[in-house]
């Protein structure tokens, strides 16, 4: 690709004083003298730029009695500084034709604005006073914390698949603190203060503990010499040592049940396959990728061919691979059967594509099919740069560099069918899995009522 | 200070033509990426349902996907992951269609249109296929009639919309899918999928000529449509306000406030937006998510919108809060509303609202994926090439009286439809 205009804001560029056109650049890395990482990912198609700063703490790093805290000071974050009071984070970003949020995962916290590229250095400057001045009122905290407590009612508490989720999780760890949920227990929810957050806060949040991923039409050396001036004075600290709580070895198949209001059951296995740590070396991963694609890539992949469509067993299966983690990797099969169908009807299902692998491998044609979805997968995710920041923060949050994403494409592409058959073979056994099944209870109370005092109609 | 406002030329050079077929085309050239994305759309969306036969407008676009001219549904979704292109359908109270992503490479483009222009043309609607989608579509309907968020929405529009095609569930209801044959299907795209009703939008690493083949081959041999355009009814407007307090166990209840609100092409429509901007749909800084979350914290989540359609879409505020705080996240959000419709947004908020969506308007088209929807959106509701530039110029223009006088005359919190599901039994 040779053209490179700015076709969309023909006028915008103009008043904006578009730079010379360039073709896609290489991505830019440095390190502040605090230790703070900086990548650039210039990319020039609007004059828009999206600011990302990771911390690399997430509910991982929550010790006993304290899960939800890494989120918890994720809203907190937005709660103001001496010189930004509370609300006034977002209130500026807004001004400034922004959008902003934030993200919590078990391993890393992402805060992020996307503006137009000439106020990168607001945003460059409200992130870096939150992460040096965070207030922590008491009061807001307290405000705070009942929000999380409703998120945690809407997402997971009303929702009985989030429960077979957190469930599933909690039951296939023992010790690995990925048995905790991100959001946190209620109890612990209920039970946590602001002084907690705080200690968090002052453990994890800092300049050696972050990296910056700007991505947009900036140059790397602006952003650069602008984040030097905003966090470049922020001293760094030492860093909490992190405990591995390795997870113990598995000694045969868990399994545990759910039973919430629901219409339909509902089946979630787990099996325990290692995640991704050397890009170069890791063969395993990546077969294990091809084999979630082989069996759920697109429509014709084998589960919805054959359990929704042929045997019509199911209403829908699918098949996930999550190996970009710092902790333990998890390979995921899931069915919700057909009205009338059992969910141990779906699960023989699921088990009978698992074993037809194992005994007759996959065709080059299906990987062929894969492999041709990943190479253009590949370019349409350039068109969004929201998308290409948050890519690079995945993989790095787990110390992986973000400059093994094409090495990563081009290793998927070597992946064999003989190598897809023998991942399977190896990890969907048994001793490695754990299933979550949701046993669909009556809805109670679905009758109108009337309004309770206090509820005043509008007629 | 940087202004995006009144440009002296297009933002968007939209290109713009009528094919063979009477289709009207809507094309932006840009070769940044080897890709394409390309979109028909028909009035064909749930709003042309009937009542005993809801669902049907649905179910003729979902099997758009499932096999054509001898293609199975299988061969559709291995031709198209073949090629690595993404098809996906397109569906809502107003417009129906499909669209693809593809490589704007040759081979790969070739065969993404012609899998496309096949499928919306004459797609086979095999019977097998309809029966099983019916089994599974009952099994969806009857999970999500266990959940509070869809139970509350179902009833919201019930109230709202009464005898009005848009009352009625996008995806039917249990019954009515049942009831649905494989002669419904071929009679509601022989109808509704006509040529001369199609619109195109298509953005991406294509020449001028080649877009225009492209266009020519999707919209050849549709349907021939006889008479009229499909229409839909006028939205009568509210005589009185509503409200229903349905049990529910959830531990939190769901909340909806509103009414009928504003159609595409409404005068109103810029005002409207910029004062529901301030009133709970500019995100942590507007009044609803003030009051609702940052001063009291009983949600997560509390906003409101106007959703414009063809005719009169909802404006509303939604949500959710422990179940014993219901009552008071009520009264916080209807007094909320009434005192942002009787007095209007300040000058502060106005001047913020302004700044958030004017200068935040190259976010709103950095991408091909958005572009595209634009794009999609201008030609559907045949709205002016300038709608982007005079959106913005309209937005720096609009006063704080405007949006009183609009607020005052189109929401009337006295005639709201009210619904609170997870109330307890009595």
């Amino acid at each position: 690709m040779t053209s490179c205009k700015h076709l969309v804001l023909a006028a915008l560029a103009l008043a904006l004083s578009a730079g010379p056109c360039h073709a896609a650049t290489d991505t830019a890395e440095n390190k502040l003298s605090n230790g703070m990482r900086v990548i650039v990912k210039p990319d020039r198609r609007a004059p828009v730029v999206v600011v990302m700063l990771l911390y690399q703490v997430g509910s991982v790093d929550e010790v006993n009695g304290m899960t939800g805290v890494a989120h918890v000071l994720e809203h907190m974050m937005f709660k103001g500084t001496a010189a930004t009071p509370a609300g006034e984070y977002s209130r500026a970003i807004a001004g400034a034709g922004g959008r902003d949020n934030a993200f919590t995962s078990n391993d890393y916290t992402g805060y992020f604005a996307v503006l137009q590229k000439s106020r990168l250095e607001l945003a460059l400057r409200l992130e870096a006073d939150r992460m040096a001045n965070l207030t922590l009122s008491g009061e807001e905290f307290a405000k705070e914390v009942k929000v999380v407590m409703e998120e945690r009612r809407l997402r997971t508490d009303d929702q009985p698949r989030s429960l077979v989720y957190e469930q599933l999780m909690a039951t296939a760890l023992t010790a690995h603190p990925y048995r905790n949920p991100i959001i946190g227990w209620m109890s612990d929810l209920e039970n946590l203060r602001v002084e907690d957050a705080r200690d968090f806060y002052q453990r994890w949040y800092t300049p050696n503990n972050a990296t910056l991923v700007v991505v947009g039409d900036v140059a790397p050396d602006e952003v650069l010499a602008l984040a030097g001036k905003y966090f470049g004075a922020i001293p760094s600290r030492g860093l909490p040592e992190r405990k591995p709580q390795d997870e113990p070895t598995q000694l045969g198949a868990k399994r545990v049940t759910v039973k919430a209001p629901a219409e339909l059951p509902y089946v979630l296995m787990a099996f325990r396959v290692p995640a991704l740590r050397d890009p170069e070396r890791d063969r395993e991963s990546y077969a294990l990728e091809m084999l979630a694609a082989v069996l759920d890539g697109n429509e014709s992949a084998r589960l919805n061919r054959t359990l929704v469509r042929e045997e019509r067993i199911a209403s829908s299966a699918d098949a996930s691979y999550d190996g970009i983690a710092r902790g333990p990797g998890f390979f995921y099969l899931s069915a919700t059967p057909t009205p009338g169908k059992s969910a141990a009807e779906a699960e023989q299902g699921l088990r009978r594509e698992m074993a037809r692998i194992i005994d007759e491998g996959v065709t080059a044609e299906e990987l062929d099919r894969i492999k041709a979805q990943a190479i253009a997968a590949h370019v349409y995710q350039r068109d969004s740069m929201f998308f290409q920041a948050r890519q690079i923060a995945s993989v790095e949050s787990t110390g992986i560099s973000h400059r093994t994403l094409d090495l990563q494409l081009q290793k998927l592409r070597e992946v064999t069918p003989e190598q897809v058959r023998e991942v399977a073979r190896k990890y969907f056994r048994d001793d490695f899995l754990t299933v979550a099944t949701l046993d669909p209870q009556p809805l109670e109370g679905k009758r109108p009522a009337a309004s309770p005092a206090g509820l005043r109609h509008a007629q | 200070m940087l202004m995006a406002a009144a440009p002296a030329r297009a933002i968007l050079p939209i290109q713009h033509w009528q094919a063979a077929s009477g289709a009207r085309v809507y094309f932006v050239e840009n070769h940044d990426l080897p890709m394409l994305d390309v979109s028909v759309e028909f009035p064909a969306g749930a709003g042309y349902d009937h009542p005993a036969k809801s669902g049907v407008a649905s179910m003729t676009q979902r099997l758009l996907k499932s096999g054509a001219e001898g293609m199975s549904e299988d061969d559709v979704s291995r031709g198209m992951a073949d090629i690595g292109a993404q098809l996906a359908g397109r569906f809502d109270a107003d417009r129906a269609g499909l669209s693809v992503r593809t490589l704007s490479s040759d081979a790969e483009r070739r065969r993404a249109i012609d899998i496309l222009a096949r499928s919306l043309r004459a797609p086979s609607y095999p019977g097998e296929v309809l029966e099983r989608e019916k089994v599974r579509l009952v099994g969806f309907l009857k999970e999500a009639d266990t959940k509070p968020d869809t139970i509350v929405s179902r009833t919201f529009y019930r109230l709202a919309y009464r005898d009005h095609p848009y009352a009625l569930r996008s995806t039917g209801e249990v019954k009515s899918v049942e009831s649905i044959t494989r002669e419904d299907l071929i009679g509601f795209h022989r109808r509704h999928y006509a040529g001369r009703y199609a619109v195109v939008a298509l953005i991406g690493d294509v020449a001028r000529a080649e877009a225009e083949a492209i266009a020519e081959e999707l919209t050849r041999g549709l349907p021939e449509a006889g008479g009229q355009e499909p229409a839909l009814p006028p939205v009568a407007r509210l005589a009185q306000g509503a409200s229903r307090m349905v049990a529910h166990h959830a531990a939190q209840a769901h909340i909806m406030i509103g009414a009928p609100g504003v159609a595409r092409a409404d005068p109103d429509y810029i005002a409207l937006y910029v004062g529901n901007h301030v009133l709970g749909g500019g995100g942590f800084v507007s009044r609803i998510t003030e009051e609702v979350r940052q001063k009291r914290g009983l949600a997560y989540s509390a906003s409101s919108y106007f959703y414009p359609l063809q005719r009169e879409g909802p404006f509303a505020i939604s949500m959710q809060t422990r179940r014993d705080q219901a009552a008071q996240a009520l009264e916080v959000a209807q007094a909320t509303l009434a005192e942002f419709v009787k007095s209007g947004p300040t000058a502060d908020e106005l001047e913020a609202a302004k700044r958030n969506i004017v200068d935040g308007f190259p976010l709103r088209i950095d991408s091909n994926r958005k572009i595209h929807e634009y794009l999609a959106l201008i030609g559907y509701y045949r709205l002016p090439l300038s709608y982007l530039e005079d959106f913005v110029k309209r937005v720096e223009e609009v006063t704080a009286a405007d949006i009183r006088d609009a607020f005052r005359r189109r929401v009337d919190p006295g005639r709201m439809v009210t619904v609170v599901v997870g109330v307890d039994e009595k």
